[in-house]
C-alpha cells in the first residue's frame, strides 16, 4: 500500500513536472531595486547565491562602486523585502505512536495529512548605513504570525581599506558556502541540511548545529574577487538563542576557508573546509529543584569539521557537497547540556542536569558520525532550476556501549524544481514543487523498527 | 480594374514585409543571420591565448546583462527606464559600436582585450559592476557575443592601439610642465582648476546622445573610469572617450608632455596606490591651482 501511494505520489510528481508550467528565481528585491540588477545577477536561482552574489555578500551588500552609500538613494528607498509561500502539501509520517481504543487497532500508526498552509512571512531588511557599514535585520514569524530575530548583525566593511578585514557583531547565520538560509527547498525535512544538524539519538548537544543562525562575532576576509575567503566566528554557545540562557563561559568557535578556481569552460571551482569546536554547559545551578538559565558550568566540548565543494560543469549543471565528521562529549551523550534552553521542548520533563556528583554510566563513550550532503542542480536557464539532493548521517560510534550502531542514522532525498514566470529587478515569484522523504533508523516506536516520513508541496514562494 | 486593388496590396504588404524585417532594430541580425554569424569564425574573440566563443555567452548574457543592456544590446534593458543621467548614466548601446575605454584612437573600434579589461573592471560612477567573478573564459566569451549588435565589426576591424612610451621617473619639472599642459589644453574648462569637476562648462556638458554627463572629479577619491594605473589615464587622455565630451588630445599633446599630465592630475587626486611621490612634490612646489586663461 505504502508503495502504491509512494507510486502514485511520485506519478504526480511526474505529471506536474511534465505539464506544469515550470518556474522560480529572483533576488531580494530591496538589493536589486537599489542596483537595478535582476535577481539573476545575484542568484544561481534564489534565493541561493552565485559567486557574483557571495560577492557582493562578502563586501557588505556592495558593488564597490561609488554608489554603495544609501545617500545616493532617492529618499522614497526603503530596503525591505517582504517573503512568504503560500502552498498545498501533504506529510506522512510513519509509525507514529498513538494510544489504544482511540479506533486504532495498533499502538502505532502512519500518520497522513494534507491541505492547504503557508510559511512565516520574513521581513528582510537590509543593505548599508553608509559606505562600508552594512547591516541585516530579519524579523521572522512563524505561520501564525508570532515573531523572532532570526538575523540582527551590523558589520564594519573593508577596514582600512583592505577586503580582508571585515567584522561582524550580531546574530547571524555562519559562513556556510552551501547556506540553508538560502536553500532552494521548503519541506519540512527537505528545507534543512541535515548534515547541519544532525544531532545522536539521546543527545543533548543542541550547540552544534552549523545551520542555526548564531549569536557572536565574526572576522571574514576574501580576496577582491572573492577566489580566496576565510572566516573565524567567536559565538556563544546557544544555538542562537537569546537572554544567556545557557552557560556564562560557554563559547564555540567556527573556522572556514575556502579557494575557488577558474576551471576555463566548466566555471568555477571551490573547495573548502570548515571546524567548529567549542564548549558548552552540562551542569545548572539550580533554584527549588529548577536549573537557573544563564548559570551553566561543567562546560565540556564537541568538534563538527568537513569538507566544502561547489563543482560547475558548463553553465548549466552543479555539484554542491558538504560533509561532516561531527563528535560529542560522552556527558552530552548521555543527555547532559540542554537543561535550560527554550528549545528543549519538554517542560516538566527537563533533560538531565550534571549536579554535582553525577558520574557517567561505565558504558559511556563520546559519540561521533559521519555525514554527508550531495545537492545537485540543473539550471534549465535563471528562470528554471531542478534540484536533486541526497544526505546520509551516519554513526560511528554510539554514546552507549550495546546500542544498535545505526540507531539514528538518516538517510534522506529531495527532488524539486523552481520556475520563476518572471525576472525584474522589482520582486520575485517561484511556483515550486518539491518532494522529500527521509528514512531513519530505529527511532520507531519499538526498538528497532524504522521511521519512514515524506513530504509532497507545491506552492507560491514570492518576496516583494 | 480588378487587378488595381491586388497591386496596392500587394503593395502595401511588400512595404508592411519591409518594414517589418527592418524594425528588428538598427542593427539587429535575423535569427538566421545571427545563427549563421554565431557559427562564423568571427564570432569570436581573442584575448592573450583565450579564444572566446559568442555562442557559449548567451546564457551568460541573459543572466548578468541584459537587465540594463537589453536583449538586443541597445541599452534598452528592464532597468534603463530607471537610470537618470547624470547621475546614473544610461546602460550602453551595443548597436552603435560605440565605446569610451580603448587603447585604440579615438572613433575606431576597441581591441578585444579593452573590452575584456572594461568586463572585469566596472565603470566607476555608472551601474556597471566589477564582474571579476566571470572566468576569463566567460569574458572572453562576452567580447564575442558583444560584436555582434553593431555592423560596425562586421565592416571595421578595430584600431591599433596608440604607443605608450615607457614611464618617466616623476620629478617637480615633470609635475610642473604636466600642470602647464593642464593649462594649455584646458581641462580646467571642465574639470575646474582644482581637479574638482566644476570648471565653467561642467554644468553644460551631455554626451553624443544629449544626455547630461558629469566631468571627472579628481578629488572625490573615484575610479577613473577607464582604470587606475598611470597608463590607463595616459590612455583616456589620448584616446578620448568616445561618446562623450571629453576629447582625444593626441594631436595637442606629445607623447612625454602626456606622462608630464599623468603626474600633474596625480597630485589632483586624495592619496591612493599612486600617487605617493606626486602629492610630496606638490606639497614641496607649494603647487597652486592653474589660472584660467
Amino acid at each position: 500500500m505504502i508503495s502504491f501511494r509512494r507510486s502514485l505520489a511520485g506519478s504526480w510528481l511526474l505529471l506536474i513536472l511534465v505539464f506544469g508550467c515550470f518556474q522560480d528565481a529572483h533576488a531580494l528585491p530591496a538589493f536589486a531595486r537599489k542596483y537595478g540588477l535582476r535577481c539573476s545577477a545575484c542568484h544561481e536561482s534564489w534565493p541561493m547565491l552565485n559567486y557574483f552574489g557571495q560577492k557582493f555578500k562578502d563586501n557588505g551588500y556592495q558593488l564597490m562602486n561609488d554608489r554603495d552609500a544609501p545617500i545616493w538613494q532617492n529618499p522614497s528607498y526603503w530596503p525591505v523585502t517582504f517573503r512568504i509561500t503560500p502552498i498545498w502539501h501533504r506529510v506522512s509520517t510513519g509509525r507514529v505512536a498513538v494510544d489504544q481504543g482511540t479506533g486504532m487497532d495498533n499502538a502505532e500508526s502512519r500518520i497522513e495529512k494534507s491541505g492547504f498552509d503557508l510559511s512565516g512571512l520574513d521581513f528582510h531588511t537590509g543593505g548599508t548605513l553608509e559606505k562600508n557599514f552594512s547591516f541585516y535585520v530579519l524579523p521572522s514569524s512563524d505561520s501564525t504570525a508570532t515573531f523572532h530575530f532570526e538575523t540582527v548583525m551590523g558589520r564594519l566593511d573593508n577596514l582600512f581599506g583592505s577586503s580582508w578585514l571585515n567584522v561582524k557583531l550580531g546574530k547571524f547565520e555562519l559562513d556556510n558556502l552551501l547556506s540553508e538560509k538560502r536553500i532552494l527547498t521548503l519541506t519540512a525535512n527537505g528545507g534543512i541540511y541535515q548534515t547541519y544538524h544532525f544531532i545522536p539519538q539521546g543527545d543533548a548537544n543542541i550547540y552544534g548545529q552549523i545551520g542555526s543562525n548564531q549569536l557572536g562575532l565574526e572576522y571574514m576576509g576574501h580576496s577582491a574577487d572573492d577566489r580566496t575567503r576565510v572566516s573565524a566566528a567567536l559565538i556563544s554557545s546557544s544555538n542562537g538563542n537569546t537572554g544567556l540562557v545557557t552557560g556564562s563561559n560557554s563559547y564555540s568557535g567556527f573556522f572556514t576557508a575556502s579557494q575557488a578556481f577558474d576551471a576555463g569552460k566548466w566555471g568555477v571551482e571551490r573547495i573548502g573546509f570548515y571546524d567548529m569546536t567549542g564548549l558548552a554547559a552540562t551542569m545548572y545551578r539550580t533554584s527549588a529543584g529548577v536549573p537557573i538559565p544563564g548559570s551553566g558550568i561543567g562546560n565540556k566540548g564537541f568538534n563538527r569539521v568537513g569538507f566544502v565543494g561547489q563543482f560547475y560543469f558548463g553553465p548549466h549543471f552543479d555539484l554542491q557537497v558538504v560533509t561532516q565528521h561531527g563528535a560529542d562529549n560522552a556527558w552530552f551523550g548521555q543527555g547532559y547540556g540542554n537543561a535550560v534552553n527554550p528549545s528543549n521542548g519538554a517542560p516538566g520533563n527537563p533533560l538531565p542536569n550534571n549536579t554535582p556528583g553525577t558520574v557517567l554510566p561505565a558504558t559511556a563513550r563520546a559519540p561521533s558520525w559521519n555525514g554527508a550532503t550531495f545537492e545537485a542542480h540543473y539550471v534549465y536557464s535563471p528562470q528554471l532550476i531542478f534540484i536533486g539532493r541526497f544526505e546520509l548521517e551516519r554513526m560511528s560510534q554510539q554514546a552507549t556501549v550495546g546500542t544498535a550502531s545505526n540507531l539514528g542514522n538518516i538517510t534522506t532525498y529531495t527532488i524539486g524544481y523552481r520556475y520563476n514566470p518572471f525576472m525584474t529587478s522589482r520582486a520575485g515569484f517561484a511556483w515550486h514543487n518539491e518532494y522529500n522523504f527521509l528514512h531513519q533508523d530505529g527511532t520507531g516506536p519499538q526498538p528497532g523498527e524504522n521511521v519512514n516520513s515524506s513530504e509532497l508541496l507545491i506552492g507560491f514562494d514570492f518576496d516583494f | 480594374m480588378r487587378r488595381k486593388p491586388f497591386l496596392q496590396c500587394s503593395l502595401l504588404m511588400s512595404a508592411a514585409a519591409v518594414l517589418a524585417l527592418s524594425l528588428p532594430v538598427r542593427a539587429q541580425l535575423s535569427t538566421v543571420q545571427l545563427q549563421a554569424w554565431l557559427n562564423s569564425p568571427a564570432a569570436t574573440s581573442h584575448v592573450g591565448n583565450i579564444t572566446g566563443n559568442a555562442k557559449a555567452a548567451a546564457p551568460v548574457y541573459r543572466r548578468y546583462c541584459v537587465g540594463c543592456h537589453g536583449e538586443f544590446g541597445d541599452g534598452n534593458g528592464e532597468v534603463a527606464q530607471w537610470l537618470e543621467p547624470p547621475m546614473y548614466p544610461k546602460p550602453r548601446d551595443f548597436q552603435l559600436g560605440i565605446f569610451k575605454c580603448r587603447s585604440t584612437p579615438t572613433g575606431t573600434l576597441p581591441t578585444d582585450e579593452d573590452l575584456y579589461d572594461t568586463i572585469a573592471r566596472g565603470l566607476d560612477r555608472s551601474s556597471m559592476p566589477i564582474w571579476n567573478t566571470f572566468t576569463k573564459d566567460e569574458r572572453a566569451n562576452l567580447v564575442a557575443w558583444i560584436k555582434h549588435f553593431s555592423p560596425r565589426w562586421q565592416t571595421e576591424k578595430p584600431g591599433t592601439p596608440i604607443q605608450i612610451p615607457p614611464e618617466p621617473e616623476v620629478t617637480p619639472e615633470r609635475v610642473k610642465a604636466g600642470q602647464e599642459v593642464f593649462g594649455r589644453v584646458q581641462c580646467w574648462k571642465c574639470h575646474g582648476v582644482q581637479g574638482m569637476a566644476n570648471g565653467p562648462s561642467a554644468s553644460t556638458l551631455t554626451d553624443d546622445l544629449g544626455r547630461p554627463i558629469w566631468a571627472y572629479n579628481f578629488t572625490d577619491g573615484s575610479r577613473p573610469k577607464c582604470g587606475s594605473t598611470d597608463r590607463d589615464i595616459y590612455k583616456i587622455f589620448m584616446t578620448g572617450l568616445d561618446g562623450t565630451p571629453m576629447p582625444s588630445f593626441s594631436d595637442n599633446i606629445k607623447p612625454d608632455e602626456a606622462w608630464d599630465l599623468v603626474f600633474y592630475l596625480r597630485t589632483l587626486q586624495p592619496h591612493n596606490a599612486y600617487n605617493a611621490k606626486e602629492k610630496q612634490i606638490a606639497r614641496q612646489l607649494g603647487l597652486k591651482p592653474v589660472s584660467p586663461q
